[in-house]
């Protein structure tokens, strides 16, 4: 096994696992901050309770994501020097504008939100919430803006740095605003809400089919509600809208997420499908025209295909057709499931369609696996580039790290983080379990004496 | 090598700052865990994992930070550094993970084999980052083999060279005293009695290791004090260390606590300050073969890139510290045990 497999492996499998966790903590954060308005609004017992109770699981996924999180940041360095050599200049200030702009306001007033309770005023509190959900969405903003740059890198040059070639910065604003990372943004900041709000339908609806903590369960289920079939509805926009910067941007890319191999064509768009890559063809349902129509409004329009570049410039292409069928069939049950669940919610029929509650509680999958499987479309679709159209993926690769301490680097944190995994499922589900605390809240709070 | 004041300059004083800032704040956090298996009861194990409880993360955000910083400013380090201490960061990263799941997890559950198993994996993993973080600036002190192309030629057994393990048990021994007088800080009665106790202790230990590290440096590390002896005004900093560190005693002696943290503090920086000025302006010296080193110049992003960094840092660094220091002050006073704690 070579050092580039094994990297990215790794990588793939560190990112992976963090993105199970920064998700949830950002749609959590909005539905955290809608919780606690609402207590402040109405001063009602049971949204206190019901803003006590999801702090302690946002603070649960939180440490996960921080305690995974800090692996990447180092992981640029120790397996992708040679990467990080050549585009540091320009990679490396969005990664230290998340530190300075995101990771201080989300760690700092995440202690308020967790221990504050009976330190500082409900106001205060709810600034608190505000910003770690702020500070939670900042972080999300520059690291879409530093992946973003390796999709569709834009505001640098190629300069001779000492005897070797480096990309650097010539216009900041043009690398952070590049042309993919608005779009990408918002659909991954949707994905995000959508991973939230689910957490929170799956837990109520749990808690109405056993019959327990009700009136918590039943408002939870409101905002929870609202919440997802905002951010679905969203989420399909925004999806389009990423799909039409892809195309125009990353065309290879394209063809490989709709097995579109004829260099220059109308191409069909798949419902589902197989990708034959020795064939060179799909077997599967497809609308023809459907995806030229949808990049460009006519479809008739020829797109570029995969034989348009010779072959070594192909990612795989049935695994990156099938990351991205996945996601965007998960997000249309999701969909469905949002105006299912809310249109039975408007006719008051929702709390006893025990089927559709079940639908719910097992809902809280569906963004987590559309969100890995829409990563992986996107990073298995940039390949063979680490930089599109720049560096290739097997030049960025450590030079001075050897197969067997990647090896055992990848074995440990395997260990690591299926320990990790189980132990954050027990605990979820222990205070899943035990509930929300039957409320002291009155809505008055004591200051410590100090 | 005089010192000049251009852009270079002021990002290696910056991403030492920042990295100043990590082993003042999440260094009395490593202290108190590597000082956590001292205390045997439950309920003064909760009370020390509750001292570091709301600001723990928070401190190790500085560590984070400094690596981006690093990764922006000297690109060149970040990537000889990273990749050629390859196994020992990932023992540091595999031990921050503990580290922070340890703290989330504890107090979890009842049971004493859970509580038992996480107190361990606190006090061990503090213990390991401490000696891998002073490793590390031991090499770095030391010079380390790099090749034409600024790569690391050197071996994971060749870091743990004699010089660089001394610098590894200083660190930690000045993590216990900061740790321990931070405990006497924010805790009373009988577990502060307890803590001052521990303070007395981690200042013998360091003070021996101090002066083992400081004859090594002189007579094993000629390098090191180079700029000290071209420009004598910086003695004022081992001047000031010392003083700091005298100060500490006096402090607790008098039960003023948190005049004995700011002394540990600015011994921190003191030391931390000495480091820079020894190494300036290499920033990873080649050890044989200095030509190949990586200098502030050599290994800078280009200047527009410092320039827009030092903007960010401008318009960032005045909004962390306001709630860095907000967050301290709401969480100050005496640690006590609530249904919210750890």
């Amino acid at each position: 096994m070579d050092v580039v497999w094994l990297s990215r492996l790794q990588f793939a499998l560190t990112i992976g696992f963090h993105y199970l966790y920064p998700p949830l903590s950002i749609g959590l954060g909005v539905i955290l901050v809608i919780m606690e308005g609402l207590w402040l609004k109405t001063r009602k017992p049971l949204y206190h309770q019901m803003a006590k109770f999801w702090v302690n699981i946002f603070a649960l996924t939180f440490a996960m994501g921080v305690a995974t999180g800090i692996v990447m940041e180092f992981e640029f360095g120790t397996n992708w020097a040679t990467y990080s050599r050549y585009v540091g200049d320009v990679f490396g200030s969005a990664l230290a504008a998340e530190g300075i702009f995101a990771f201080f306001l989300e760690s700092g007033f995440l202690a308020v939100l967790i221990f504050g309770w009976n330190r500082v005023s409900p106001r205060m509190h709810f600034f608190s919430t505000v910003m770690v959900a702020l500070g939670s969405m900042f972080s999300a903003v520059w690291i879409v803006v530093a992946n973003s740059w390796m999709q569709t890198p834009a505001g640098f040059h190629i300069v001779d740095h000492g005897g070797m070639a480096r990309a650097e910065i010539t216009d900041f604003w043009a690398m952070v605003f590049n042309p993919s990372s608005m779009q990408r943004l918002a659909h991954v900041l949707m994905g995000a809400w959508q991973a939230g709000a689910f957490l929170v339908l799956s837990v109520s609806a749990y808690y109405l089919l056993k019959r327990r903590h009700l009136a918590f369960a039943k408002s939870s289920m409101r905002i929870g509600l609202t919440a997802a079939l905002v951010a679905s509805i969203l989420q399909v926009l925004t999806g389009h809208a990423s799909g039409v910067v892809v195309a125009r941007h990353q065309p290879l890319k394209l063809a490989a997420f709709e097995g579109h191999y004829s260099a220059s064509a109308p191409a069909p768009l798949h419902l589902i499908g197989w990708v034959d890559e020795t064939q060179r063809r799909v077997h599967g349902i497809a609308v023809p025209g459907l995806l030229s129509w949808l990049v460009s409004g006519d479809p008739t329009h020829p797109l570029t295909g995969l034989e348009s570049a010779p072959p070594g410039d192909w990612p795989p292409v049935n695994v990156t057709f099938q990351a991205f069928h996945g996601m965007v069939i998960i997000g249309g049950a999701l969909l469905g499931l949002s105006v299912l669940g809310w249109w039975h919610l408007w006719r008051g029929s929702l709390f006893d369609r025990r089927w559709l509650l079940w639908c719910f509680v097992f809902s809280v999958l569906g963004p987590q696996i559309a969100n890995q499987l829409g990563w992986a479309a996107a990073e298995i679709g940039r390949q063979p580039w680490i930089v599109y159209g720049l560096m290739r993926t097997s030049e960025g690769v450590s030079k001075v790290v050897s197969a067997s301490a990647v090896l055992s680097s990848l074995i440990m944190f395997t260990v690591i983080y299926v320990l990790l995994f189980a132990l954050f499922i027990f605990l979820l589900d222990q205070k899943i379990r035990r509930g929300p605390a039957e409320d002291e809240a009155s809505g008055v709070y004591t200051r410590h004496a100090f | 090598m005089p010192f000049s004041f251009d852009l270079p300059t002021l990002w290696f004083w910056l991403v030492g700052a920042l990295l100043t800032g990590y082993a003042m704040l999440d260094g009395f956090d490593l202290g108190v865990g590597s000082l956590h298996l001292f205390s045997k009861t439950d309920e003064e194990r909760r009370l020390m994992l509750n001292a570091i409880g709301p600001v723990w993360d928070g401190n190790e955000v500085w560590l984070v930070t400094g690596g981006g910083a690093l990764f922006a400013a000297f690109p060149m380090v970040y990537a000889t550094v990273f990749s050629g201490f390859y196994t020992a960061l990932m023992l540091l990263l595999a031990a921050l993970i503990f580290r922070a799941v340890a703290i989330e997890f504890r107090s979890k559950q009842p049971m004493r084999w859970w509580r038992a198993m996480w107190d361990m994996s606190f006090s061990a993993s503090s213990i390991l980052c401490s000696l891998l973080i002073g490793i590390a600036l031991g090499n770095i002190a030391r010079g380390v083999p790099l090749t034409a192309e600024h790569e690391f030629a050197g071996s994971f057994l060749g870091l743990l060279n004699p010089y660089a393990l001394l610098v590894g048990i200083t660190t930690l021994a000045l993590f216990q005293m900061h740790g321990a007088i931070y405990l006497v800080m924010k805790t009373e009665g009988k577990l502060q009695r307890r803590a001052k106790s521990w303070v007395q202790r981690a200042m013998i230990f360091f003070i021996i290791c101090y002066a083992a590290t400081t004859m090594a440096t002189l007579v094993y590390m000629p390098h090191m004090p180079v700029n000290i002896r071209e420009h004598p005004w910086l003695f004022a900093l081992p001047v000031l260390n010392m003083l700091a560190i005298a100060n500490i005693p006096r402090e607790i002696y008098f039960g003023r606590e948190f005049r004995a943290f700011l002394s540990s503090c600015a011994a921190i920086a003191a030391l931390l300050a000495l480091f820079g000025v020894g190494i300036y302006p290499n920033i990873v010296l080649s050890n044989p073969l200095p030509e190949h080193s990586l200098t502030i110049y050599n290994a800078a992003s280009s200047p527009k890139t410092l320039r827009i960094m030092l903007a960010i840092a401008l318009l960032g660094m005045p909004m962390v510290l306001a709630y860095t220091v907000s967050i301290y002050w709401i969480f100050r006073g005496k640690v006590r045990l609530e249904p919210t704690s750890y």
